[in-house]
């Protein structure tokens, strides 16, 4: 927890803009935030144990003697989540500490069976790094980049959990998440709006699905955010903060920043002050309250943990984790971009998940770039946004998508019919080139046929041909009747030039 | 550096041991003799030298990312004094 760490100086880095003051009663305020984000690493087994770090077991079921600080075990660390925490500190473009300690942060409660969490306090794993973020989009679709610091990334050992609506004098301790491996990320108190904070946890969170070093999560628990918010006159002093514990959403941290920045306005234009306090958010009423525990609960009295050495290795090590780190959101983007040609605004979308990303990408291996982004966000994406589903269970693959695009390239379907093939693909499945011939969806590219409807529409309409003959723009309905007439299967381009030519109209 | 009764007490019950009053006052006069004692150390010069953190000279153990534990939820509750479904049962605590 940063708040007890010694006093470093606070600088600020961001410049007060006016589009994120919140109006009170005796002017504009602005919110300053900064972010704890505890991430469940992604490991087979706990930080110190060779318990199970699997999600839903039976009670106490994924716990070892040393979960259960049984007397006499000792902790040895699990080399996967120190190779995960540096992976992590890479990504976030940090300081890697190859030299770095383990403390026991003290405090009691019945879900840390050894009284303390062993945590890391003085010397973090990872130090300094930077977020680059985007906000937006707003509502003329731009995005906004900014830079958020980071100040340290740590390991600590995650606590049990307590039930408490079983009985009615007593709690239930499950052990199961005792000693599950979290990384620690804190970040500098660089955010200015709840917007802000929602885009920097969604940005780190898809970072590290990248990366693989934390699912994500959120209903699971893998990933919460403690939440530091104050209030000051623009570009003034940094105001007292209170500290929102545990937050489990991206869309209740945003709710809890808002409630909490005009809670603090009302106290301070009430002539108050703020007092230093850790809160909670409560979701169904949407606020925040006090938490009213006892002030001495603060009181950790860190000291280094007697049974771990200093963790150490060398810098091969960290370059060689550097090397086989995965092409990053920030670059894919810029490489989706740069050499496919996509707008930023398509292209932020695509790599804002790591599976849609890679969806995406599969779909324009040897394609048009362009083409397959249209397809993957406006129809797969809107889709799937439609159905409530993820792209982890769409029922058309990257492959179906791909023959789709093939078939509209070489001329085999029209645009239109490849949009009714895509919902039967969606709906029943199977081959598209297979659907094309079985369901007869070909495009008629044959002028004779093509002809014929023409000629028929035409001598059906009499009037609409007069019509058509003042007023060129009727050729579209003429085009219309043709393309129905052929069940959407006539190439249009070849149909729009017969109509022209046979009404002797142009343009 | 020294602690007072206050102090005694605070800690102790941080730790949650009970402590008597008579104890907590022969446990100041002790505590201070035992810091009074440490504080000889400060008569070393010790600036320029890096705190140490362990006196073994070697490298910490590293454990393979595998799964080789758990699995006995009845053996980890076995000694708790109230137990149901292989949870731990602790007088209730609810912030």
């Amino acid at each position: 927890m940063s708040k007890s760490l010694p006093a470093m100086t606070i600088q600020d880095v961001r410049t007060p803009d006016p589009k994120r003051f919140i109006p009170g009663a005796t002017g504009d305020w602005e919110v300053v935030i900064g972010m704890e984000v505890h991430a469940q690493v992604s490991s087979n087994a706990k930080l110190f144990s060779g318990a199970s770090t699997g999600f839903g077991a039976e009670p106490n079921a994924h716990v070892s003697l040393v979960d259960a600080a049984m007397p006499g075990m000792l902790p040895v660390i699990n080399e996967e989540c120190v190779r995960q925490a540096i992976r992590t500190g890479l990504g976030l473009k940090a300081e890697i500490n190859r030299r770095s300690v383990f403390d026991r942060k003290n405090y009691f409660y019945p879900d840390l069976p050894q009284g303390y969490q062993i945590s890391q306090y003085k010397q973090p794993i990872v130090g300094e790094g930077k977020v680059s973020v985007s906000v937006g989009p707003d509502r003329e679709g731009r995005f906004e980049e900014i830079e958020i610091g980071i100040e340290r990334l740590h390991l600590e050992q995650d606590a049990g959990k307590s039930v408490h609506d079983q009985h009615p004098t007593m709690s239930y301790v499950d052990l199961n998440r005792s000693g599950v491996a979290l990384m620690e990320i804190v970040s500098k108190p660089d955010l200015r709006s709840s917007d802000e904070a929602k885009a920097y946890l969604t940005k780190l969170r898809t970072i590290m699905r990248y990366l693989g070093t934390c699912d994500g999560n959120m209903d699971e628990g893998s990933l919460r955010a403690d939440v530091n918010v104050s209030v000051r006159k623009p570009g003034g002093e940094f105001g007292t903060r209170c500290e929102i514990k545990n937050v489990n959403s991206i869309r209740f941290v945003g709710q809890a920043i808002e409630f909490e920045a005009r809670r603090q306005i009302g106290v301070l234009e009430d002539g108050g002050a703020i007092v230093q306090e850790t809160r909670l958010f409560d979701p169904s009423k949407g606020e925040t309250r006090s938490m009213r525990t006892k002030e001495e609960a603060h009181d950790y009295r860190y000291f280094p943990d007697p049974d771990l050495l200093p963790l150490e290795f060398d810098q091969a090590y960290v370059d060689a984790l550097g090397r086989d780190l995965p092409e990053l959101p920030d670059d894919k983007r810029g490489r989706l971009i740069d050499s496919l040609g996509l707008s930023a605004y398509d292209a932020s979308i695509l790599v804002s998940d790591k599976a849609i990303a890679d969806y995406f990408e599969k779909v324009a291996a040897g394609r048009d770039g362009k083409l397959a982004a249209n397809w993957v966000i406006n129809d797969l994406l809107g889709a799937l946004n439609k159905a409530g589903r993820d792209i982890e269970d769409a029922p058309v693959s990257p492959d179906q998508i791909g023959a789709i695009i093939d078939l509209i390239r070489e001329g085999t379907i029209s645009g239109k019919i490849a949009k009714d093939l895509f919902e039967i693909v969606w709906n029943e499945g199977g081959d598209p080139r297979e659907l094309v011939e079985s369901r007869g969806l070909k495009q008629v590219t044959d002028t004779g046929a093509i002809e014929k409807a023409v000629d028929e529409v035409i001598a059906a309409n009499p009037d609409k041909v007069e019509q058509a003959k003042a007023k060129p723009s009727m050729a579209g309905w003429f085009v219309g009747q043709v393309m129905k007439a052929t069940g959407g299967k006539a190439n249009p381009q070849a149909v729009n030039d017969l109509v022209k030519q046979k009404l002797g109209v142009e343009g | 550096m020294s602690v007072d009764l206050q102090t005694v007490k605070r800690v102790a019950h941080l730790a949650r041991i009970a402590v008597t009053e008579d104890d907590a006052a022969r446990m100041t006069g002790e505590l201070n003799a035992i810091l009074g004692f440490v504080e000889q150390l400060d008569e070393v010069d010790v600036s320029g030298v890096e705190p140490m953190t362990s006196v073994t000279p070697m490298k910490m153990r590293e454990r393979q990312d595998e799964v080789t534990d758990g699995e006995k939820a009845a053996d980890i509750v076995a000694n708790a004094p109230a137990t149901d479904a292989n949870f731990f049962l602790v007088p209730k605590v609810v912030e």
